[in-house]
């Protein structure tokens, strides 16, 4: 396409990152097609085409700022549409620096930002987020129904069972996460469980933190870089004496880091680490395919398997995880349109509440079609959300607890 | 007091009876209309609306003819000819929102769709019917129904199923004063003129398509893809005349250059042999009997021709992926070239290698690299002519080069567009192909729908006038292009 950024934009590594992305798009609209909010929405100026072309106005020192940003808040970053380009348009980059721009050129209600910094107040940081956890535990009778039901309950016999010893010279570092870690400590205590059944030791790493997703999504990229290299600091001693990956549960922090590389390219002293520590990140479920299933095969529930955004066309991992519950002797039912977001994605529930409603009602009309017994996802943030909308007798889980429900005396 | 400018009047006028978020006014909110699947043709739209019911359909089209505003119909904006190119004192019409499936009836095998459902969500929807909608544009993705109808398009299974008029039995429509009637019917013969077929491909020209009844048809027993490989254009182009003279009948048979078959294999991974100079896929569908021995019919013939390598797709994911990447070749090649220009010349079948060599020559000549995809079943060419439109100056090239690549075609008895329509794009064009009396008669027919001339003016038939000046620019010398070539 057709683009005519100044010069002064050009001569910048990001204003020339944008001007080689908007050039590759060739305006085909294929993208559109497999966009939820353009599907929602049916308006060019919420569907990837037209979001990238309103970035191309902004650049090109057009666009009013204000509104371009009203239209990128209503994009998930699902990047179904990467997925989908024929002609490998990189959106996700494009729309950091769009949303960068915006946020620079334009003004955002102060409603919006005391939203923003809120949750990033509160989403990255394990401690605060369990405080405020259990407070809505104990008032659980006096919140709204819908509320209540989003509460995380805590398993606690397999929270109980978590200390596993490092007992196999296959050795991996576990990402705890920070929402994860609190919401839901069973997974990673499944996930545990799984590798080492699987020959594969388990290390924790205590004095990491967030990997900078909340942040890099909520418009505080310099925030997040921190935040990066902290963790890179954390789990370097680790990689060094011989763990072969960083492993994540949740596909959103898993990718977050995969991404490293990237974000902290321009980085003197961390480029290089960056780089090898993305290159070393793997989701769970990478893992596990490599690894033979058990072969006795007892009875399994009916499986509905939400791929989340950021491990199908974040990760491009779709289809991995369907492989191995197959593997594993589950029957998946049939969903259609799996390529669409559930309308988690992030802090986006929160702030864009009515579009993810929407999305959320339709994807759990798709995933309950097959008559499931349980469904199953990859993302705490995609588990917790179908779980707020799902009737208690549909129980929401990660796959990796199915499969430890699986073990031998569990 | 001034009075307000047009724009605001317009919008205060829709106000009444649609929503703030369904007008767009600011310039910011326009721009990205202001062009379809041919971006290098632009026009900022006076106003953009948003309709989801005919009602407002109608209203809008009543506020547009009393204040003699034109409107430019919008479905999915993939047109490649500027069909949806906008007036800058004119409506942009978006059918977007119109995106439901009404009605779906297997029995009479036929849906009931609104005019912004994407073509592939019909065969998606009806599937577990045993059924399909056959017109798979390679923009089925993304395109809408709607604009299917406005440009009569076809796909890879036209060649044995028929373009988009041979599949849709009624329309919902409304005029430019507000109108609404229905052409057609749920029958296979309606009484009185087919009207049907005349609104089909009329561009948006005679009235705004709001409802699509398209005929379905049953899930063939078993399908079956070939994949061939050459080492050179010119026996591949020959394969294709040898099977349909043999009286095979193939679903799809599509060729691609090796430009082509690189940038797709690129994005689609579908196993395509990237130092082929040409492949050609065949898809062969029908009971499993006669799938088997047109399969090994056409595996002799395309040996014989010279193929170096012949496969046949492992099964249904195989196939899938054979087409994913020929469905993807247009925007694929944005991987390898910053814009396209996609050309949609026909030519008899077995002019294709002079035609081709002819391309080559131009490529060179103009010195514009070009990949072809093709339709080689029913003669459709798709010349992509690569180019860089940040370069000063080789716009106009490659719209040169173009317009000499569809005169070649004329030349050996072809015709300017396939499947594409004329739109903005070969205007010019249907003056080399129609003559004046012809052109007289299709302003009689678009007066006859529309006599203020509000609708999509400007596009797909040119005025006499337009034609005067174009042929005074292009017959040098008292000469026709290619004066070397047979006229038929
Ligand atoms: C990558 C790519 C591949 C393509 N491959 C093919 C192919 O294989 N075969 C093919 O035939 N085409 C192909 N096309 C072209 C294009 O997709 C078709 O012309 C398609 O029919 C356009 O549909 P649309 O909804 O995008 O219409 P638009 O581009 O929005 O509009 C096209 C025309 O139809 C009119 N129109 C749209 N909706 C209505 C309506 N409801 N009422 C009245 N008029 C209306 C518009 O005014 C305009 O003149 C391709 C395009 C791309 C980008
Ligand atoms: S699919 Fe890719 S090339 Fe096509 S419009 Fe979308 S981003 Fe651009
Ligand atoms: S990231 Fe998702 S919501 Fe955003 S434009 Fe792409 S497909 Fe649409």
């Amino acid at each position: 396409m057709q683009t005519q950024l100044p010069e002064s934009l050009l001569d910048s590594p990001q204003g020339r990152e944008a001007d080689a992305i908007l050039r590759r798009c060739v305006h085909c609209g294929f993208c559109n097609a497999t966009c939820p909010t353009y599907q929602l929405l049916g308006e060019e100026l919420d569907g990837p085409r037209g979001r990238i072309y309103l970035i191309k106005q902004l650049l090109e020192g057009e666009g009013d700022a204000d509104t371009v940003r009203t239209h990128l808040d209503r994009c998930l970053t699902c990047r179904s549409c990467e997925t989908t380009c024929p002609s490998g348009v990189k959106y996700s980059r494009l729309l950091d620096i769009g949303r960068e721009q915006a946020e620079r050129q334009g003004t955002r209600p102060w409603q919006q930002r005391v939203m923003r910094w809120g949750l990033r107040q509160l989403l990255p940081f394990p401690r605060r987020f369990a405080l405020l956890l259990g407070l809505a535990r104990v008032l659980r009778p006096l919140l709204p129904q819908s509320w209540a039901t989003a509460l995380p309950a805590v398993n606690k016999a397999s929270v109980a069972g978590a200390n596993i010893a490092v007992r196999h010279p296959r050795r991996v570092i576990l990402l705890d996460g920070c929402v994860q870690s609190v919401a839901a400590p069973e997974i990673n205590c499944a996930a545990a469980r799984v590798l080492d059944h699987l020959g594969i030791s388990v290390q924790r790493v205590t004095d990491g933190g967030c990997c900078g997703a909340v942040e890099q999504h909520l418009s505080a990229p310099q925030v997040a870089a921190q935040r990066m290299r902290r963790n890179i600091d954390a789990w370097w001693p680790l990689t060094e004496a011989g763990a072969e990956a960083i492993v994540s549960t949740a596909s959103a922090c898993g990718l977050q880091v995969k991404d490293y590389g990237h974000l902290l390219r321009d980085d003197p002293l961390y480029a290089d680490k960056a780089q090898r520590i993305s290159a070393q990140v793997k989701d769970i479920a990478e893992l596990v395919a490599d690894s033979p299933a058990p072969s006795s095969a007892g009875p399994r529930p009916r499986v509905a398997f939400h791929s989340p955004c950021t491990l199908q066309h974040g990760q491009r991992l779709g289809g991995v995880v369907e492989q191995i519950l197959r593997d594993w002797g589950f029957e998946l039912t049939p969903v259609a349109d799996g390529h669409l977001c559930c309308g988690s994605a992030g802090a986006y529930s929160l702030l864009q509440p009515v579009l993810s409603d929407r999305l959320r009602a339709d994807k759990l009309v798709a995933l309950r079609r097959g008559s499931p017994q349980v469904i199953a996802s990859a993302n705490i943030g995609c588990l917790m959300h179908l779980r707020q909308g799902a009737e208690s007798s549909l129980p929401v889980r990660h796959w990796v607890e199915l499969l430890a429900d699986c073990l031998p005396n569990k | 007091m001034t009075a307000a400018s047009p724009q605001a009047a317009l919008a205060q006028r829709f106000r009444a009876f649609l929503p703030d978020s369904s007008i767009l006014v600011t310039e910011t909110e326009r721009r990205p209309y202001e062009c379809d699947g041919l971006s290098v043709y632009r026009r900022l739209p006076l106003l953009v609306v948003l309709p989801e019911d005919i009602n407002q359909v109608q209203r809008v089209l009543r506020i547009c003819a009393e204040l003699a505003v034109p409107v430019v119909a919008r479905g999915a904006g993939t047109g490649l000819s500027g069909g949806a190119l906008p007036l800058t004192d004119g409506v942009l019409l978006s059918l977007a929102k119109f995106n439901r499936i009404l009605d779906i009836d297997p029995l009479n095998r036929t849906a009931r769709v609104q005019p912004g459902v994407r073509n592939l969500a019909i065969s998606e929807a009806v599937a577990e019917h045993g059924l399909y909608y056959a017109p798979d544009p390679s923009s089925q993705i993304a395109c809408s129904i709607g604009g299917n109808v406005a440009e009569n398009a076809g796909g890879v299974h036209c060649l044995k199923y028929g373009l988009t008029v041979h599949n849709i039995v009624q329309l919902g429509i409304v005029t430019m004063d507000g109108e609404q009637f229905t052409v057609g019917g749920t029958g296979l013969d309606a009484p009185g003129y087919d009207l049907l077929a005349l609104m089909t491909g009329s561009e948006g020209l005679l009235g705004v398509i709001v409802e699509v009844v398209v005929k379905l048809l049953p899930v063939p027993d078993t399908a079956q893809v070939l994949l061939a490989a050459f080492d050179d254009v010119v026996p591949a182009g020959d394969a294709v005349g040898r099977i349909i003279g043999a009286g095979i009948i193939p679903a799809g048979l599509e060729m691609m250059d090796n430009p082509a078959i690189r940038a797709a294999e690129a994005f689609a991974h579908a196993g395509y042999p990237e130092d082929a100079a040409a492949i050609l896929l065949c898809e062969l569908d029908g009971s499993r009997a006669e799938v088997e021995t047109d399969v090994m019919r056409v595996r002799k013939l395309l040996a014989q021709c010279g193929a170096r390598e012949v496969r046949i797709a492992r099964d249904a994911d195989e196939r899938a992926l054979f087409w994913k990447g020929r469905k993807a070749a247009f925007p694929a090649m944005g991987r390898i070239s910053p814009d396209y220009y996609c050309m949609d010349g026909t030519i008899p079948r077995h002019r294709l290698p002079e035609v081709l060599s002819g391309i080559e020559t131009l490529s060179r000549d103009y010195g514009l690299p070009v990949a072809n995809v093709f339709h080689a079943g029913d003669g459709n060419l798709h010349p992509l002519i690569l180019f860089d439109a940040n370069r000063p100056g080789e716009l106009q090239r490659t719209e040169e080069m173009g317009g000499k690549i569809l005169e070649l075609c004329v030349a050996v008895g072809g015709s300017i567009t396939g499947e594409h329509g004329v739109g903005m794009e070969k205007i010019n064009q249907m003056c080399s192909q129609f003559s004046a009396a012809e052109l007289t008669q299709m302003h009689a027919v678009k007066a006859a729908f529309d006599p203020a001339g509000l609708l999509n003016p400007g596009k797909a038939v040119p005025t006499l006038h337009r034609c005067a000046e174009f042929g005074a620019m292009h017959v040098h010398d008292g000469q026709l292009p290619f004066p070397e070539l047979e006229r038929f």
